[in-house]
């Protein structure tokens, strides 16, 4: 049984912030196949196209047939444990700070034989486990050894917490806390145990509904922060930077139009400064901080998650000026993975379909509810994942996208949702 | 008189030197919280004002420490020109760059409202306050400013400045008969506020809706928002100063509003 992680006591301040060292990154490119699914929460290996072996490691021809057809299948991870041991040594800097480090061999029913991390409410070889893949600190895929009936707090196992992002008793940053999005954000941040939860807001004039009751939560406290102004995300970084292990930004800016829909720039500039420079300027303020804690205890600085837009992969011309402002924050968004990738500090891009909010009012359904987007963010940093697109025509684009994107380019110039 | 136009520059020279004439500035500070005009989401909006740095002494510019700003026309204190209206879109000299630079140095006329904006946050001038004002300080000479003093300028929260609710802005400005009043009958240069709006917060609910901006524009006179230290002024006998950026064909802009009083005044 895993005990539940109690809220750690406060830093003592005369001793040196624990720096990271990330465990071993070094993969081929074959190997990358396994971290590819691993970021959306898949266990997927190589099956050959021919003789049907199940391949582990990942390679280049199939160990029985030499066939180069590997293409990789999802995996149930169902399986025995044939032998484990409890590392008491260890020459690697990531695994001699966390000692001791449970590891195990598992027979998958499916073939192969894999080398795990096992989790703590894995019994003594022989026995029956769950084999999963995650991504560890330096975002690479390793499998893990799960139990087959887990107990209430298995997530909270020390091995587990490495590869996941829970907000359990961290410190969490919403952006924006007066959009439906940034609000229902806020609200499962405080629902699944963060410690705080400051809650961008710009504007302060503008009081919108739902902010008054949001403010009232003991966790959450409102900081004025607008994402398009320099000073005031730099003020902010300067107040609260240092404490923040999780940065959700929830601020953006949706207008629907395409180029011959609206005159001018504005609209368009404004999304931009927004959905785009407005992440910019919240990386810079707020990335180097979150980089120098990624090892500072058991509730360190953790995760970076980006509210992007499945419209960034494809343009959706109705709403074109806003797609692009989306396909620009995501193309930074992946130059801030690889920036924190490098400081243990992971970078979740969650990619919608259109959200039922007053921007979509014309839309017809299925929406995807702000509480249903929320709910999908806390789960990806529970779950390590990297990548999540949340509801149904977030999961239908995706899959057309990878069938043929020129093909869903010209459906969505067609207007085909 | 025979005092020539030399006298009396350099009499005012020597005043400003010897401090019987006094400078007030009338602005507020151009800056990322102070508010900007609110306009429904749909609508095209002002931006407002943003500061970034380009360099400060540091690996983007060694010794020197500078900034690019970016606003809308009518961003902090700011000055409205008759463009800005559609009732004065076809009227000569309309924008900021055309306008004749005489009418950039005015006398002005203070009306203190403060103490009936201290309980109604969307008081609007009548003409009873501008007769009141005349009894007690002279008729309001053709050409000058009329300042409306309601402290506004005092409430530093940005909340309390905007004063939004449910129904939407509750700040003051004029009536339609008062804007009328002191455009038809006493030939104003224009009209300036401490709020947000030459116009009431709720000025869209008048007939017409905005109607300083109305007729101010539609006769081709001028509008001056987001002033401050009104209550510094005397009610008459300030000279202002207040000269727009010449932005070619521009409906207004940000500007430095400043005042010459009198010491004895």
């Amino acid at each position: 049984m895993t005990m539940p992680l109690m809220k750690p006591p406060r830093k003592n301040p005369v001793l040196r912030t624990r720096q990271m060292n990330l465990p071993p990154g070094a993969r081929g490119r074959v190997a990358l196949g396994l971290m590819a699914a691993a970021a959306e929460g898949r266990f997927a290996l190589q099956v050959c196209a021919d003789c049907g072996a199940l391949q582990y490691p990942p390679r280049e021809a199939c160990h029985r047939c030499l066939s180069p057809r590997l293409p990789w299948q999802a995996q149930t991870g169902e399986g025995e444990l044939l032998a484990a041991t409890t590392l008491a040594h260890s020459n690697d800097l990531f695994f001699r700070e966390r000692l001791p480090w449970r590891l195990g061999m598992v027979r998958l029913d499916a073939g192969a034989s894999v080398m795990v991390h096992l989790h703590g409410e894995v019994g003594e070889a022989p026995c029956r486990v769950r084999v999963g893949a995650r991504l560890d600190r330096a975002g690479q895929a390793v499998l893990i050894g799960y139990p087959e009936k887990g107990t209430a707090h298995m997530a909270d196992d020390t091995m587990l917490r490495e590869m996941t992002s829970d907000p359990k008793h961290r410190k969490v940053l919403v952006t924006d806390g007066k959009s439906p999005v940034g609000q229902a954000v806020a609200r499962a941040m405080a629902q699944a145990g963060a410690d705080i939860v400051w809650v961008g807001h710009a504007e302060p004039w503008k009081q919108l509904p739902g902010l008054a009751e949001l403010a009232a939560l003991p966790q959450v406290t409102l900081v004025p922060l607008d994402v398009t102004d320099e000073r005031s995300v730099n003020e902010r970084a300067g107040e609260i930077g240092g404490k923040v292990d999780i940065v959700v930004n929830t601020a953006e800016l949706h207008r629907g139009f395409g180029i011959a829909a609206r005159r001018g720039t504005d609209v368009a500039k404004s999304e931009m400064e927004v959905n785009y420079f407005g992440l910019l300027r919240l990386a810079q303020a707020f990335g180097p901080a979150l980089k120098g804690r990624a090892a500072d205890g058991a509730t360190h600085a953790t995760a970076w998650v980006n509210l992007l837009s499945v419209y960034a992969l494809a343009n959706f011309p109705s709403h074109g000026t806003f797609s692009a402002s989306k396909a620009a924050a995501l193309s930074l968004a992946q130059c801030l993975r690889a920036e924190m990738r490098g400081a243990g500090i992971r970078v979740v891009n969650v990619f919608p379909g259109p959200i039922d909010d007053e921007w979509n009012q014309n839309l017809p359904p299925p929406k995807l509810a702000p509480a249903a987007l929320a709910s999908a963010i806390v789960k990806a940093l529970r779950d390590g994942v990297e990548d999540v697109y949340p509801g149904d025509v977030a999961q239908e684009w995706l899959a057309r996208w990878r069938d043929n994107p020129k093909v869903l380019e010209r459906e969505l110039a067609a207007g085909g949702m | 008189m025979n005092t020539t136009p030399q006298d009396i520059l350099a009499g005012l020279a020597l005043a400003l030197a010897g401090g019987r004439v006094r400078i007030v500035d009338l602005t507020q500070t151009l800056s990322s919280e102070f508010p900007a005009i609110a306009l429904p989401p749909e609508m095209g909006q002002c931006q407002p004002f943003r500061i970034e740095q380009i360099s400060a002494y540091d690996e983007r510019g060694p010794g020197w420490y500078w900034n690019n700003f970016s606003c809308g026309e009518h961003t902090g204190t700011h000055f409205d020109a008759p463009i800005h209206w559609i009732s004065g879109r076809d009227l000569p000299n309309n924008s900021v760059d055309t306008i004749p630079v005489q009418h950039f140095v005015a006398p002005a006329c203070v009306i203190d409202c403060s103490p009936q904006v201290k309980d109604d946050p969307d008081y609007l001038l009548t003409p009873a306050d501008i007769e009141d004002y005349e009894a007690k300080h002279g008729r309001i000479p053709a050409g000058a400013w009329v300042l409306m003093r309601t402290d506004w300028s005092k409430r530093h929260d940005p909340e309390a400045y905007q004063n939004f609710d449910e129904t939407g802005q509750h700040t003051p400005g004029p009536s339609t008969e008062a804007v009328r009043f002191l455009v038809e009958q006493r030939d104003v240069l224009g009209f300036g506020s401490e709020a947000i709006g030459t116009d009431a917060g709720q000025g869209y609910h008048l007939r017409p809706p905005y109607p300083c901006h109305y007729y101010m524009h539609g006769a081709g006179r001028y509008g001056l928002q987001c002033l401050s230290n009104l209550d510094l002024l005397p009610p008459a006998g300030a000279m202002l100063i207040c000269p727009p950026l010449k932005i070619e064909k521009g409906s207004g802009s940000p500007l430095r509003v400043l005042a010459l009083v009198g010491a004895t005044a």
